[in-house]
């Protein structure tokens, strides 16, 4: 039954790592309707840029933090200009297939930068686990998801108090209306991928301490596509819950299948769970419902 | 009869005697690069003046006021030919939300409210070029004009009614402080009770707040109780002006245009040619 516990705590810690990797992918869906199929690279290229910078030794950890966070906002406003703004108008396919070829080119991009080779991301965490009532805890699992719930309240306040907050979610609502009321909606796409880009530095400073930083870390993404699908591509919400579905399902998974199939229960379970859930409920557990009033 | 001009390229129209604060000057509006809608309209909005822009579904209504906010791009739609000045500068070039910053706001037809966000979340919204400095009065001075939606505030403005919608529409509009309304179709769908309520607070905003109006409208009988002034469209001309007691009393409108029903059905298209060939035979 403990062993059952660790699961459970563990998997939900992870899961809103999972929430918080999520909603970058959900942010930029929602104001722009771009699927991006390079939020795991930016995770990676995040991790890089934060194990070179503290690797330097040049700063300490709370200097990288916001320099970290200032150059994803800048790639995410680069991104936006030279690759997703010309492609405005163009059919869902192409932005697709162009965001896919952006997952291979920071993934190049960060082998030719940085070199093949795993680096280590090191934090000042613990790393023998808490014991609480006898289940064990990992004391990262514990900082990823302290970092995701702080993340998490602070895109809330954003979104429901600050003048920028509120106008992503009117693009998001309908994008004529939006401008009528002198809202830039080009700014609101690049504010968007700054966003986006925030969240890939959190998620990137905690994978790539727990898994190490290589390419291989730009796997995460595909985390993002279940954790959407069960939440609903367009919910924030639904992006939260979704991963800490997503987190603990694979958790217990792992736990009690891989001793028989030999391990990797991790990866393709959550991709079980994604194709039950779309055969019941296509829009996820929190998409946007079309309100229907007459 | 006499009263009533008729000329789609004049300029000097009876509104044009008070300053005019926005001026059409014969614009040619293609969509698509093909599609000729706007065939040379010209109209002027005095300061501070109810102007109404009348004419069956179709005439080009929509097409004029979004060539004036902006919106046309967004519908690969462009001013091609003419010119639109509002207090002397040339806006025809401009982005919607520059247009906006200019103090020109448009509230579409079919209300367009943001519907995942509450009423007064919309409210927000129409704030956004305002810097967020005069929020909190602002709010309370659209809430005075409208107190039904103080009572809505936090729904979810797709849950409102119709008529609440068209409120919020309006009221989001206000927020931007603008010296120009583009209304589109504001009466569409609603009951004629409503449609009253409304359009008096219209006119109220109009003289407490300076806010001058053009409001097109399908529903011209009640168009032409609140405005000084009417320009009748057809098929991407202006047939003809004038002012909204003559328009309103001429009986060759009443027929023609004042005649129409809700869905905008004529009487007589062949009746309406022959005035237009008549008037054009005058000029
Ligand atoms: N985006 C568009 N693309 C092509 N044609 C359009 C577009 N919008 C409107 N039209 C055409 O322009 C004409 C005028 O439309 P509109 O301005 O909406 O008229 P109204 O508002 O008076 O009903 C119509 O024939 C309509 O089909
Ligand atoms: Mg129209």
């Amino acid at each position: 039954m403990e062993f059952f516990f660790d699961l459970t705590v563990n998997g939900l810690l992870v899961g809103l790592m999972y929430a918080l990797v999520a909603v970058g992918f959900v942010l930029i869906y929602k104001a722009t309707s771009v699927i991006n199929f390079a939020q795991g690279d930016l995770v990676m290229f995040a991790a890089y840029g934060a194990a070179v910078m503290l690797g330097l030794g040049w700063m300490p950890l709370w200097a990288v933090i916001p320099v970290l966070a200032t150059g994803m906002v800048a790639l995410g406003f680069v991104l936006e200009r030279g690759i997703l703004r010309p492609l405005i108008g163009q059919p869902v396919i192409s932005v697709i297939m162009v965001t896919i070829g952006l997952a291979f080119v920071l993934q190049g991009l960060a082998a030719i930068l940085w070199k093949a080779g795993t680096r280590e991301l090191p934090l000042p965490v613990r790393v023998e686990p808490y014991v609480v009532g006898g289940v064990f805890i990992s004391p990262i699992n514990v900082v990823a998801a302290v970092t995701a719930i702080l993340s998490l309240v602070a895109f809330g306040l954003f979104f429901t108090r600050s003048r920028f907050g509120i106008a992503m979610r009117a693009v998001a609502d309908d994008q004529q209306a939006s401008m009528t009321v002198g809202i830039n909606v080009r700014r609101v796409f690049a504010l968007s991928w700054a966003i986006a880009g925030i969240a890939a530095a959190a998620g990137g400073l905690i994978w790539g301490n727990m898994l190490g930083v290589d390419t291989f870390l730009a796997l995460v993404g595909l985390k993002v596509f279940p954790v959407v699908i069960l939440g609903g591509l367009d919910s924030i919400l639904g992006a939260i819950v979704g991963g800490l579905i997503v987190g603990l399902v694979e958790s217990i998974a792992a736990g009690y299948l891989d001793p028989y199939v030999g391990g990797g229960t991790k990866d393709f379970v959550p991709y079980v769970l994604m194709i039950l859930v779309l055969f019941v409920r296509p829009h996820g557990f929190f998409g946007r419902e079309i309100i229907e009033r007459v | 009869m006499s009263a009533v001009s008729a000329a789609p390229d004049r300029t000097d129209t009876r509104a044009g005697t008070a300053r005019a604060l926005l001026s059409v000057n014969n614009i040619e509006v293609i969509y698509d690069h093909v599609i000729l809608v706007l065939k040379g309209v010209s109209l002027k909005v005095p300061e501070g003046g109810i102007v109404a822009l009348l004419g069956a579904n179709g005439a080009g209504k929509s097409t004029t006021l979004k060539a004036i906010s902006g919106l046309l791009r967004t519908e690969r739609g462009d001013v091609t030919k003419g010119a639109i000045e509002f207090r002397g500068e040339p806006i025809h070039r401009r982005n919607p939300n520059e247009v906006v910053r200019h103090g020109i706001v448009q509230v579409m037809e079919g209300r367009h409210v943001f519907e995942h966000l509450t009423v007064e979340e919309n409210l927000l919204t129409g704030a956004y070029t305002q810097g967020g400095a005069r929020t909190k009065p602002d709010l309370e001075m659209v809430y005075g004009y409208f107190p039904r939606l103080k009572d809505r505030r936090g729904f979810r403005a797709g849950y409102v009614s119709g008529g609440e919608q068209q409120m919020l529409a309006i009221g989001r509009a206000l927020m931007a402080h603008p010296r120009l309304m583009l209304l589109d179709e504001p009466s569409m769908g609603l009951a004629p009770m409503l449609v009253q309520e409304i359009f008096e607070i219209v006119a109220r905003l109009n003289r407490e707040e300076n806010v001058a109006v053009l409001l097109a409208e399908q529903n011209a009988t009640m168009a032409l109780r609140f405005a000084q002034h009417g320009y009748v469209m057809e098929n991407g001309r202006i047939v003809l002006d004038g002012d909204a007691t003559t328009i309103a009393d001429n009986e060759d409108i009443k027929e023609f245009y004042l005649g129409l029903t809700g869905v905008g059905q004529r009487k007589s298209y062949r009746d309406v040619k022959h005035y237009k060939r008549r008037k054009r035979w005058l000029s």
